[in-house]
């Protein structure tokens, strides 16, 4: 933290970006992890409603492999998506966000280090359990990593996109089923290319170019997301 | 100076003296061209060979299509001049667009089940276009719904022009997905005419119904922009000229 303290002129633009990027990821993960409540809600949410499916639709497991690849990714973008409301409102509310938004660094960078924590707290250990789930769906077995991997870069778009959706809808009181009608239908393509990787997979295909994609929609979505969640936040600042 | 029009543009005031005259006249050439259209399209264009008469209902199904996506684009342009260059004006005409374009996209997917019974025997397949329609519907309802939760008009405006590019952006990525989805999945019952074989005597009046929808689009469009103006310049004393000066108690209630 000491080098921190330092005057900010003496840094370059890159390496004052770097510091407090990485500043900011820091005390984001710091206070993710002291609040384990937050981390552990999503995953208790994921596992309670994918437990309901059964009961809704009988325990055949013939039926139910067929369903899993679809339930556990819907369930986990639901998760992810329920979890985004709060990714600014904390910060919106005691001034924080208003100090990263006149910081030197760019917006930016602040908004990338939000996002990459709550990936990190909700996206990473969604992917790490879905096996599991899979398991308990019945789902082959021959779906496993695909499931673990289309959710470990899905997950990271899905957040990005959140990001734009939460960023918008900060300033509002009731804002939880806003953000999900104006963000779901942007999560279209990633769903389709997640459930897709998962159903090549059981049915003996390759499964590579949908990841593929998946990775691609990510790439394209670290560019342009935080771009756009940045001018959302400006706006929301405004209200 | 060659940019002069480019800025008056953005003054509601001018925008909506100068529409003024231009509304009969797109009221006029929408109603001849719907009209003609219409009666050529139901009554004169010859029976489709497979689907009989129930193939007539594209006369609407396709320029409400075609008006639904190209109404996302205005909305999601108008929206960027109105970030880029802050123009009151353009933010006014993409708030309008909102409704218009989601009532185009409803009535395409209605009319699109309408057709589909006859045809394919169901109201609703979940075919590519169908469910890339559907998104694009979810898409404006998005916008509408953030547009009316914010109190400030002003954040409003920036809020749902942002929304609307963020949509754009995606727009091309949702369908190229859904296409990719639909080729999965393909059911073996369905398969859709081809477009670009359609027969003269059936294009030329669905190309007068198609201009005739983007005449009345730009009606609506006009028409709904030049009453939020009245709306939200009702402050402005150029606006209670035109009521009659009656406002001034208004004022006070506002």
């Amino acid at each position: 933290m000491s080098s921190l303290e330092q005057p900010v002129l003496d840094y370059t633009p890159r390496a004052r970006n770097v510091a407090g990027f990485v500043a900011l990821l820091r005390s984001e993960l710091l206070l993710a992890l002291r609040r384990s409540a937050d981390i552990a809600n999503p995953l208790l949410f994921f596992v309670t409603v994918l437990a309901l499916l059964p009961l809704g639709v009988g325990p055949e497991p013939d039926l139910l492999a067929r369903l899993a690849p679809g339930m556990i990714w819907v369930v986990a973008l639901l998760a992810t998506l329920l979890s985004q409301e709060s990714l600014f409102r904390g910060d919106f509310e005691d001034g924080s966000l208003e100090q990263l938004a006149l910081a030197p660094q760019p917006l930016y960078f602040a908004v990338l280090a939000k996002v990459s924590v709550h990936w990190l707290v909700t996206g990473l250990p969604l992917a790490l359990l879905s096996p599991l789930l899979g398991m308990m769906l019945n789902l082959p077995s021959g779906g496993y990593l695909s499931l673990f991997l289309s959710l470990l870069l899905g997950t990271a778009s899905l957040s990005l996109i959140g990001a734009v959706g939460a960023a918008l809808t900060v300033g509002l009181r009731r804002a939880g089923l806003l953000l999900a009608l104006i963000v779901m239908p942007l999560y279209v393509p990633v769903l389709i290319f997640g459930t897709g990787a998962v159903q090549a997979a059981v049915d003996g295909y390759a499964y590579g170019p949908q990841l593929a994609i998946l990775a691609a929609l990510l790439a394209g979505g670290t560019a342009l997301a935080p771009l756009a969640a940045a001018g959302a936040i400006r706006i929301s600042l405004d209200n | 100076m060659a940019w002069q029009w480019f800025h008056r543009l953005g003054s509601p005031r001018w925008f909506y003296q100068k529409t003024s005259a231009w509304m009969p006249w797109l009221a006029l050439a929408s109603l001849l061209l719907i009209g003609a259209g219409s009666i050529w399209g139901l009554g004169f264009a010859p029976e489709d060979a497979k689907q009989g008469n129930s193939y007539r209902i594209i006369y609407i199904h396709v320029p409400a299509a075609f008006l639904a996506l190209a109404g996302y684009y205005i909305m999601a342009i108008s929206g960027a001049i109105g970030l880029i260059w802050k123009m009151k004006l353009s933010f006014v005409v993409m708030r309008a667009a909102a409704p218009i374009g989601a009532v185009l996209t409803f009535i395409a997917l209605f009319t699109g089940a309408v057709w589909g019974k006859p045809t394919w025997g169901t109201y609703w397949v979940w075919d590519a276009r169908i469910t890339s329609m559907l998104i694009l519907l979810f898409l404006y309802i998005g916008v509408i719904a953030l547009s009316r939760a914010f109190s400030r008009e002003q954040v409003a405006d920036k809020a749902c022009a942002l929304l609307a590019l963020v949509g754009t952006v995606n727009i091309p990525i949702i369908y190229k997905s859904v296409d990719w989805w639909f080729t999965l999945h393909q059911p073996a019952t369905i398969k859709f005419t081809e477009k670009s074989s359609i027969d003269p005597s059936m294009f030329y009046p669905l190309l007068t119904m198609v201009i005739g929808f983007y005449c009345l689009y730009a009606w609506t469009l006009i028409a709904h922009t030049r009453e939020k103006i009245l709306q939200r310049e009702w402050r402005t004393s150029w606006v209670q000229q035109l009521m009659g000066g009656e406002s001034a108690t208004e004022s006070k209630a506002g």
